[in-house]
């Protein structure tokens, strides 16, 4: 089945993922901007973070036939450098008309900081006057629910956001109702430990019915499995589930959030196509 | 989709019992090595608290929203003044 990991980290990743996730039928994903394992020093380090992920991976990406998406900020976990952050929000609009960069994110909080949560919103200030999609991350482990409730207030607070436009990934069982029920999208992160099994992901699928629900691997340099989706999508099939429920969640429903923004120039597989008959 | 409870149970029960087994045994390896040391430290005995109301929120019958009750327990509070303490 094609799909699309909507949130995985493909910098950090080898070329031979790229083509395992093509043979397993990734035709597209969207690489948010996020942690590189230390803090960097300048803001022209995350220029250059952002040439490679506006330029070098949708090339790389390419030549397995995924088109390749994504996402600007500076992450959390750095936002305790106010300073730095400025600088960083400042330089973003440079890269936002580059073809592949579909909104703002993954921003959020981290360890629900009073620092995280001024940069947090003078993100969504910068999204809100770009008319940028978001997409967000939510903290880990036992700060969840804390900075989860924290980032929904904030955002609904901003009259400007429109909560169809906003994604909250990382969600998980005691999460999802409130991101659903206020009307955002809600992505289940596939990672071993700390986040949602497949199995569990499944369940919640079963509960809430897949209506804006995203399925994505996180895949990155720490513990995580890059082919995270189609785990999820052969566990559904294990359960019995309908085609068409399971190419919702992992096809359709990112096609749609991510309609919404204009650089989503997607081409399914095998668009224009010249019918033959030999 | 048209599975019963018995027939996820009987797909499941291997999976949980090794599950159950691990969860046992590191009980086990955590209690034969505070025998032979001083102990738990406050920190950890209260981490071994959560553990202990984790295992009574699984065996528990009423619900079905075990995992939400679990994530909870795991969770820190929410506060929800978090503004006024920040000044945001």
């Amino acid at each position: 089945m094609d799909y699309i990991d909507p949130h995985i980290h493909m910098v950090s990743r080898t070329t031979d993922d790229y083509a395992t996730l093509a043979r397993m039928g990734c035709v597209a994903m969207s690489e948010p901007a996020f942690w590189a394992g230390y803090d960097r020093g300048s803001a022209d380090g995350f220029r250059d973070y952002f040439r490679q992920l506006t330029d070098v991976e949708p090339k790389r990406a390419a030549q397995y036939g995924i088109q390749h998406f994504t996402w600007l900020c500076i992450n959390a976990k750095e936002a305790e450098n106010v300073s730095l952050s400025r600088d960083v929000i400042a330089m973003i609009p440079e890269f936002l008309d580059s073809p592949n960069v579909l909104g703002i994110g993954e921003i959020g909080l981290n360890k629900n900081t009073k620092n995280e949560a001024t940069i947090f919103l003078e993100h969504l200030d910068l999204a809100a006057k770009f008319e940028q999609l978001i997409l967000i991350h939510t903290p880990h482990l036992a700060d969840k629910y804390q900075g989860t409730r924290m980032i929904l207030d904030m955002l609904c607070d901003d009259s400007r956001l429109d909560p169809s436009r906003v994604l909250v990934d990382h969600v998980e069982e005691h999460t999802i109702g409130e991101v659903l029920d206020r009307g955002f999208w809600a992505g289940m992160t596939l990672y071993p430990v700390t986040k949602c099994t497949p199995e569990r992901a499944a369940d919640m699928i079963e509960r809430y019915d897949g209506e804006r629900l995203l399925a994505n691997s996180a895949g990155d340099w720490g513990p995580s499995k890059p082919t995270a989706v189609p785990d999820l999508i052969f566990e559904m099939r294990r359960r019995g589930h309908r085609e068409s429920l399971i190419r919702k969640v992992v096809y359709e429903n990112p096609i749609e959030f991510f309609s919404q923004s204009k650089n989503f120039r997607f081409q399914p597989r095998g668009a224009g196509e010249v019918q033959s008959d030999s | 989709m048209n599975r019963n409870a018995d027939l996820i149970l009987d797909e499941s029960f291997l999976d949980v019992r090794a599950k159950l087994l691990e969860v046992a045994a590191t009980l086990d390896r955590i209690d034969r090595a505070a025998q032979d040391h001083a102990g738990l430290s406050a920190d950890q005995k209260d981490r071994r608290g959560q553990i202990d109301a984790a295992i009574e929120i699984c065996a528990s019958s009423d619900g079905a929203d075990r995992a939400a009750r679990l994530q909870h327990l795991f969770s820190r509070p929410f506060q929800s003044d978090w503004r006024s303490t920040m000044q945001l």
